[in-house]
């Protein structure tokens, strides 16, 4: 850890009202040379802005939304739709089916059977059908790709199977947006573990000529992709550019999302540090000398989940267990390993949630946490005042191969 | 990816009863129920370590998942269950009769924002922590009235 580094930095980010930065490491010891200014790229064909606010509901609190234009394949029948989750703890585009009113077709089954899916999050699912469409994200186009459509009315009947997993995420109310952008680390949302006959049942894909719907294994190019990854270029990453937020939160944050990782003179990799991920996407975090493995840097949590009351020394909130309110704001540290043996110290602060959420017009929290026993999951206030790139795998870039993170 | 916790247990403590049938069993229930479960679960694998005053049953499910369950020497009953993997397994017969208290706690922990990330369920008789990410979960749920005695909820994993 280098204490010293990091507080003299900690002071320098506080001046720009942001309590959470990195500074990237080599081996966890060296510091590299000082963190640049943070560059937001503007508007631009590989650019999509992105906004933290309170979303379709008007409660969201660090969300951030974007819009993507999809498309009947190979038409100009096209619809915009905004207040879409921008998600790199998931891969593939997924659309509410009240926000959506495309006809797009089906996909099949070897039969001719439409596929239907169920997402499984944390403690809900999401279940709809799978069509195809064509997005257009500024100047990228992803021609013909498998989208999840949520709460399909053509299929209400939800096997037991995929509702197994809690409540249903199936409306905007529940799911929180009009849809989901996930660009993570992955190209599929599933991968082999889908496509192998026989293989591991994951509940994930199902086709339902009678019911209840059954399992169906299904073939990488049919599962739900990540849009970046089907562009013709600038298909390698993804590089998340929000601004720093004042400790009091602010109402809105505005920021861009960049496609591609050093294919244009706008998302060059610059001075960040690449940390390689496992398989999983996972990687360590070391806090107070203990490392815990399976981290995940998540834009999709709204909060910096890690440990617990007793190990973080923070109180949980008295109406909500799951978020940390303690008495006064708490600055803490931590570091975070790539298996490639980089590593990067984040500072970051940690303020009452019943103080932040006290006047409701407010969005955007860079200081808002909460317990994930034994674990770290860096939701969206990581991302706030540094650009984080995301490295899709087994795509080449200027740091090598994804999967893998750098900031 | 190597399994988490484990080194919660130290391995010395655990002796190894091969001899044993594989098992597997849902929350609350007694260990006799456990093989049907594991059918259920269309469980690939079994094994079976003991702690002090309590049993860890381990299997892979048809999801991937890797499931503990813990069973109290002392009453032959399921007081707590672990998860990891990549998918979740099913969570209806992990949690057998506390599925609807789990689906209603779950409910109330995304809050009126439709708040995502983990989820830390605490109730009287129940006990729930999970989070993850697609293609990455893990979770550990335990009902502390059938813990036995002095059991650090630390060696749940």
């Amino acid at each position: 850890m280098t204490g010293g580094l990091l507080r003299r930095t900690a002071l320098t980010v506080c001046a720009f009202s942001s309590w959470l930065l990195i500074t990237a490491c080599n081996g966890g010891s060296t510091p590299v040379s000082p963190t640049p200014p943070q560059a937001i790229a503007p508007a631009g064909p590989n650019v999509i802005p992105i906004t933290v606010n309170l979303g379709p509901l008007g409660v969201a609190d660090n969300i951030a939304y974007t819009s993507v234009t999809i498309c009947v394949p190979g038409t100009t029948t096209c619809q915009t739709i905004d207040g879409i989750q921008l998600d790199t703890g998931s891969s593939g585009l997924r659309i509410l089916s009240s926000a959506l009113s495309l006809p797009l077709p089906s996909e099949t089954d070897a039969s001719g059977h439409p596929i239907v899916e169920c997402l499984q999050f944390v403690a809900s699912y999401s279940w709809g059908s799978v069509r195809i469409a064509d997005a257009q994200l500024s100047g990228e186009q992803a021609h013909g790709i498998p989208v999840q459509v949520i709460g399909d009315p053509q299929f209400p009947a939800v096997p037991d199977s995929c509702s197994s997993t809690g409540p249903s995420a199936d409306t905007v109310e529940t799911f929180g947006a009009n849809g989901l952008l996930g660009v993570g680390v992955f190209r599929q949302d599933c991968g082999s573990a889908c496509s192998v006959a026989g293989g591991a049942n994951t509940n994930m894909y199902f086709t339902c000529p009678n019911t209840p719907c059954q399992t169906i294994a299904v073939s990488l190019a049919q599962q739900v992709v990540n849009p970046v990854w089907m562009f013709s270029s600038d298909n390698n990453g993804v590089i998340v550019e929000l601004p720093p937020v004042a400790t009091t939160g602010q109402a809105t944050a505005s920021g861009s999302l960049v496609f591609g990782i050093g294919t244009q003179s706008n998302n060059a990799l610059g001075t960040a540090t690449a940390l390689t991920t496992d398989l999983d996407g996972l990687f360590p975090t070391v806090y107070n000398g203990r490392s815990y493995s399976g981290s995940i840097f998540d834009t999709g949590s709204d909060a910096l989940y890690f440990l617990d009351s007793r190990t973080a020394g923070l109180a949980l909130c008295p109406d909500a267990n799951y978020y940390y309110c303690p008495a006064t704001p708490q600055n803490q540290t931590a570091t975070v390993q790539g298996l490639n043996g980089k590593a990067g110290a984040v500072s970051f602060q940690v303020a009452s949630a019943d103080t932040l959420f006290a006047n409701s017009v407010l969005s955007a929290f860079s200081n808002l946490a909460g317990p994930n026993p034994g674990q770290f999951d860096w939701g969206l206030p990581f991302f706030y005042g540094r650009n984080v790139f995301v490295g899709i795998e087994s795509q080449s870039t200027p740091a090598g191969f994804g999967p893998f993170w750098a900031f | 990816m190597p399994l988490r916790g484990l080194r919660a247990i130290s391995v010395s403590a655990l002796l190894l009863a091969a001899a044993t049938r594989p098992a597997f069993a849902t929350l609350g229930e007694q260990e006799a129920s456990i093989e049907n479960d594991r059918v259920r679960l269309q469980g690939a694998r079994t094994s079976v370590a003991a702690g002090n005053g309590f049993a860890v049953h381990e299997m892979v499910t048809a999801s991937g998942a890797t499931v503990r369950e813990y069973v109290a020497q002392a009453t032959g009953r399921v007081f707590a269950v672990a998860w990891q993997g990549s998918w979740q397994p099913d969570f209806r017969q992990v949690f057998g009769s506390y599925f609807q208290q789990y689906v209603q706690g779950a409910q109330a922990a995304h809050g009126n924002r439709a708040r995502r990330g983990p989820v830390v369920i605490e109730q009287s008789g129940l006990v729930v922590e999970m989070g993850g990410q697609p293609r990455a979960f893990y979770g550990r749920a335990y009902v502390p009235q059938l813990m036995p005695q002095n059991m650090d909820t630390g060696t749940i994993r």
